[in-house]
């Protein structure tokens, strides 16, 4: 089974990526969470910034890899989900993390 | 320990019900001598498997309070808290009848997965030279051991959640298989183990590893493969 | 050990549904104050404090599920529950105390 393995492949790597952007994330959050937060403090520190801006797009291309390869044996396993239209879904949820993680990344960021 | 053990027993197939029986409790008696006294003393009718009784087989394997266990390798002391056991047959295997399961489905996996040596050398070539400390071969001595007894696919989650998935112990056999080195089936291996019914359905619950009587690792088996799998991918093997 | 594994799953089902959420929120700009002061609720404070536990859980995990997949096999493995969770805890107090 070439494609699992490849997916198997992409979900590790990804994973590892993963590993990096949700540790600095929780940092991140742990940090701006305190004295309570708004639009204008977060936007301040992100509007603009070229690192904020490619840190997130490589957050949501992982997330956007990862999160629906690990959905994928949840619906066989839990739902019995099989076949093409298992494939489709998964793909179609791939794509829509995509479209809105980078929306938000560009709102956030640019 | 003198006094009454109050045992339940699964008696019927799909369809039945738990039995109840008491059996008189003596020092070191193991799961084992508790059945074979229901069968011989009190109801002949009980069916159930076992052999050797003394931990080679694996033939009396069997879920013992909700666990898959070999009865003659347990103690009651250790498993029946407050005097009682509840017996069934294995999970994830159709019930022939009470306590005796159909391991054909079992045999089937470990053959799908390619779990049979293949090699090239016939009666006149050399002995193949195998380095016992090699990585290889220590990895596939790791899992060697294997007698088929059937409870680390009766302890796996993902056998009871996806009737396709091969499950540990034929997966484990398959790595003994691809890491011989004289073995030379490799790729076609490789391809039958991979996938949604192979290695990597596996999710690392590490049942298999925890219950196996011999103390075997058929998570570290899998992990295995997934990594020669990756591997054979990457160089387009596969 | 499955125990862990059952939390590292429940957790990855909850962060994607939660995800299109965030994405969403953030996607708002400036509009995101009103959205803002909705979760000063105590009850939405409390999902997002559970929404980090459960990121900082299916991290844990991860990290197991790729020590097992890709280190030499070792006894300390089985420790990695306890790894798990101990990352976890550090990070539900990080938050907590920074509320």
């Amino acid at each position: 089974m070439r494609s699992d393995t490849v997916l198997w492949i992409a979900q590790r790597a990804s994973a590892a990526v993963l590993a990096l952007c949700v540790t600095v994330h929780l940092l991140t959050i742990v940090y701006a969470v305190r004295g309570g937060l708004t639009a204008a403090e977060i936007f301040a520190r992100t509007r603009g910034n070229a690192g904020w801006l490619a840190f997130y797009t490589v957050f949501v291309i992982a997330v956007a890899v990862h999160a629906p390869i690990g959905l994928r044996p949840v619906l066989t396993e839990w739902l019995g989900w099989r076949g093409r239209t298992r494939e489709w879904f998964v793909a179609a949820f791939a794509v829509a993390l995509l479209w809105m993680g980078m929306r938000a990344v560009l709102v956030v960021c640019r | 320990m003198s006094g009454t053990l109050r045992v339940s027993v699964w008696r019927g197939a799909v369809a039945g019900h738990l039995q109840s029986y008491e059996v008189p409790r003596h020092p070191s008696q193991t799961v084992l001598d508790v059945v074979t006294h229901i069968q011989r003393k009190i109801d002949p009718t009980l069916a159930y498997r076992y052999a050797c009784r003394v931990g080679m087989c694996g033939s009396c394997a069997m879920t013992v309070n909700g666990v898959p266990r070999w009865t003659c390798r347990t103690h009651v002391d250790k498993v029946a808290a407050a005097g009682r056991l509840e017996l069934r047959p294995l999970r994830n295997l159709p019930i022939v009848r009470d306590l005796v399961t159909d391991m054909r489905t079992f045999f089937d996996k470990w053959e799908r997965a390619q779990g049979h040596f293949e090699g090239a050398a016939t009666k006149t070539d050399d002995f193949a030279r195998v380095a016992p400390d090699s990585p290889a071969r220590q990895a596939a001595d790791a899992g060697i051991e294997c007698i088929g007894c059937g409870v680390c696919y009766a302890a796996c989650d993902v056998v009871s959640w996806n009737p396709d998935y091969l499950g540990p112990a034929a997966l484990n056999r398959a790595w003994t298989l691809v890491s011989d080195v004289r073995d030379t089936n490799s790729v076609e291996r490789l391809r039958a183990i991979a996938g949604d019914a192979g290695c990597h359905a596996c999710h690392t619950h590490m049942s298999c590893t925890e219950r196996c009587p011999k103390h075997l690792s058929p998570t570290a088996s899998i992990a295995g493969l997934k990594r020669a799998v990756a591997k054979a991918a990457l160089q387009g093997k596969l | 050990m499955k125990h862990v594994a059952l939390i590292h799953r429940l957790s990855g089902i909850a962060l994607a549904v939660f995800l299109p959420v965030h994405f969403w929120a953030l996607g708002l700009g400036l509009q995101m104050d009103a959205f803002l002061r909705w979760t000063e609720q105590p009850i939405v404070k409390f999902a997002e404090w559970g929404m980090v536990v459960l990121l900082a859980a299916h991290l844990g995990g991860g990290l197991r599920v790729l020590a097992i997949e890709f280190l030499d096999w070792h006894e300390w493995q089985k420790s990695l529950a306890a790894a798990a969770g101990a990352i976890v805890l550090a990070a539900g107090l990080a938050f907590a105390l920074a509320l």
